[in-house]
């Protein structure tokens, strides 16, 4: 039963507006999919504190909201002038550029790709590639028990499609920017992405969302990657949507033999930012590392869960997920360590760390360990502290002032994962982002 | 330079330092002993600023200028320089980046231009030398994983490249080897000149073999019990702190 005051209605008529400008697309077989997941999510409702996997996040301010999903030609006069302060290197020559969520080929690149590798937009992908994407759409993330999956499934209708085949290394990052410019009213943006690296392939993949001005917008993005046996795979996320934007962000890795994967998820907007990390080791000898960080300030309420499922013996997963609190912000946590009968030989590590800048912030966290195999190694920590101060009386007694001194030790805080990230010009763009976040949250909380 | 009346100072109600009195002249080098648990901590860390120990009573003019009035940056930026007995580790900060952005920030104060990369790290190079470390230390998180020893010379380069006016050592010498001592004894004597003043906290004599001070006092109980050239740290090393004890007692029952 969805709870009350939730404006359900919206999405069954914005539902029947959106069919219509899908024209013949509606006939397709995905199309049965979509109307399913419409009536699965009208039945579920969104989400209340009442559901144990939202107990710290009340989501009424999106299910209040009146929001309509985004046009393509809102935001089209974007120029590739705008777009350039978000790219982490200039002219990066593989992007796929989104605009509330419709793909934006004027601002994307696609050059030079090595044979065999797919770059292109979902939408297209579902008619050029058609069994591989509806073979793997929706296999992962399921939509049956999660509402926000459901709502994703319904309005499917573009996203990003990397394909990468077996044996194959690609040098290049690959980035997805999504950028978010609102309308007249509220939107709502969908997107969908579909990553494939086939056997021992090696891909990295960027994703970025970013508000422009500072719309009033929920995003609502499910990104699959489908990882072959001994693929590599590098994920960074940065999510930088307004303060007054939603961001439900849905990442699910399917690991393959002896694969590795490396995510590192972001987080420094939102009014309310929810990041679902799951990664299924679901073949042996897979290692997976998946780390966090969040900065908030203000109201702002950025929550993580993971989900690291170990489904076969002898896979490794490494843990760090960190919280910069400031203002009036709340941080959640909540890390599952799912450890199979079968997975015999698992290493788990689990590490949860949060500063809090303001006596106001608060952190809800929480390991959560089910473990059912007996030889197995699984650790975890949470530590929630302050500035250490003997630390910051250091760093004064050389001559650097208070406000520098704290600076410079929430930043060193924030670099235990900042530098986790491989792909270089992000990792430098990301340290000059959070110096001036840093800085910016400092002067809005001494207002 | 520095002038100490009558400082009394403590921590949460306990009153450690009971009425220090202390003058301290440029190119002086000024030793303070004493037992453990006698204050000499407490008073490096007071002068440096920690806003832990509260001060109930007293006065310190530091040139002319208010010294209990001012901040632990203020204090730094005019001068002053307390080498850490137990120098903190920060994580994911170099100790370049530490190290210019004190620099800069005591430069600034002294209206002098602050150094650019190139000035910076032309100007450390040739500081590591003074204290025997590899230019590959800088690049290392401020004192993580550092060796004892390696903490201390790294106060000791920091001071080197800050060139204090007033350099107070608390306790540098402890759980150093004989090589890091000399290391850190000659890093003290180079930087001494006429302009500067060192005051030297330290348990052991075996420091004042290196780094020779002009005057001894002798720290029980929160004051200054006695004071004396270098050969009273001698007669401290041979007879240990009772005789001052003694001597003192003898005084206020004499009395």
């Amino acid at each position: 039963m969805p709870g009350h005051g939730q404006n359900l209605d919206q999405y069954v008529s914005n539902f029947e507006r959106f069919e219509k400008s899908l024209n013949g697309e509606s006939k397709q077989p995905l199309h049965a999919v979509r109307k399913a997941a419409l009536a699965r999510f009208t039945e579920l409702g969104f989400p209340t504190t009442r559901d144990e996997e939202w107990r710290f996040t009340n989501v009424a301010p999106i299910a209040k909201e009146i929001f309509v999903p985004a046009l393509p030609s809102d935001g089209h006069r974007l120029g590739l002038k705008d777009i350039e302060p978000y790219l982490f290197k200039a002219d990066a020559p593989l992007r796929m550029v989104f605009v509330n969520g419709h793909w934006a080929p004027a601002l994307s690149a696609v050059e030079s790709l090595p044979p065999g590798v797919r770059v292109m937009s979902l939408a297209r992908a579902i008619v050029a590639e058609h069994d591989l994407v509806t073979q793997n759409l929706s296999k992962y993330v399921r939509f049956d028990g999660n509402a926000f999956a459901a709502l994703n499934m319904a309005f499917l209708k573009d996203g990003a499609f990397v394909m990468v085949p077996d044996g194959v290394e690609l040098s290049e990052a690959v980035h997805l920017l999504f950028l978010q410019t609102g309308g007249s009213s509220p939107v709502m943006a969908t997107m969908r992405n579909v990553i494939v690296a086939g056997i021992a392939s090696r891909v990295s993949i960027v994703e970025s969302y970013v508000g422009i001005g500072a719309p009033t917008s929920f995003t609502n993005a499910v990104t699959e990657f489908i990882v072959g046996d001994r693929a590599i795979v590098e994920h960074d996320k940065l999510q930088v949507e307004s303060t007054r934007s939603f961001h439900i962000g849905t990442t699910h890795f399917h690991q393959g033999g002896g694969s590795g994967v490396v995510s590192n998820a972001i987080a420094l907007g939102g009014r309310i930012a929810r990041n679902d990390v799951t990664a299924v080791l679901n073949a042996e000898g897979c290692t997976c590392t998946l780390n966090g960080l969040s900065v908030a300030t203000g109201d702002q309420l950025i929550d993580n869960h993971t989900t690291i499922d170990h489904a076969k013996p002898g896979c490794e997963s490494h843990e760090l997920y960190a919280s910069i609190l400031d203002g009036k912000s709340r941080g959640v946590f909540n890390g599952k360590i799912l450890v199979r009968k079968d997975a015999q030989k698992t290493d788990a590590k689990q590490t949860n760390r949060t500063l809090l800048l303001s006596d106001e912030a608060t952190i809800d966290t929480k390991p959560q360990l089910e473990i059912f195999a007996d030889d197995v190694k699984c650790t975890h920590g949470a530590t929630v502290g302050q500035l250490d101060e003997d630390q910051v009386f250091y760093l004064r007694a050389r001559g650097i002032d208070l406000v520098e001194a704290r600076d410079v030790l929430t930043f060193a805080f924030a670099r235990a994962v900042i530098d986790r990230i491989h792909v270089d010009p992000l990792r430098e763009q990301l340290d000059a982002m959070l110096h001036t976040r840093l800085r910016q949250g400092r002067v809005a909380s001494e207002v | 330079m520095l002038d100490i009346v009558n400082l009394h100072a403590g921590i949460a109600g306990n009153e450690i330092l009971r009425g220090i009195n202390l003058k301290v002249n440029p190119g002086e080098v000024h030793a303070i002993m004493g037992p453990n648990g006698s204050g000499k901590s407490t008073l490096a860390s007071v002068l440096a600023g920690r806003d832990t120990y509260d001060v109930a009573a007293g006065t310190v003019t530091y040139r002319g200028m208010d010294l209990l009035a001012m901040n632990p940056e203020e204090r730094a930026r005019e001068g002053i320089f307390l080498a850490f007995q137990y120098p903190v580790e920060i994580p994911g900060v170099s100790n370049s980046y530490f190290l210019k952005a004190a620099l800069n920030a005591v430069r600034k104060h002294r209206g002098l231009e602050e150094l650019d990369a190139v000035d910076f790290l032309m100007l450390v190079k040739e500081k590591l030398k003074l204290v025997e470390m590899e230019p590959s230390f800088l690049n290392r998180p401020v004192n993580e994983g550092f060796s004892g020893g390696e903490k201390k010379r790294n106060e000791i380069f920091q001071m080197a490249v800050l060139q204090p006016t007033l350099g107070i050592l608390d306790e540098t010498d402890s759980g150093l080897d004989i090589d890091a001592l000399r290391i850190v004894a000659d890093g003290v004597n180079t930087l001494k000149t006429k302009e500067n003043a060192f005051i030297v906290v330290t348990h052991y004599q075996r420091l004042l073999n290196h780094i020779i001070p002009d005057f001894v006092h002798v720290l029980v109980d929160g004051r200054i019990v006695k004071s004396g050239g270098k050969e009273l740290a001698l007669k401290l090393e041979e007879k240990g702190y009772d005789w001052v004890r003694e001597e003192l007692e003898q005084v206020t029952v004499g009395s």
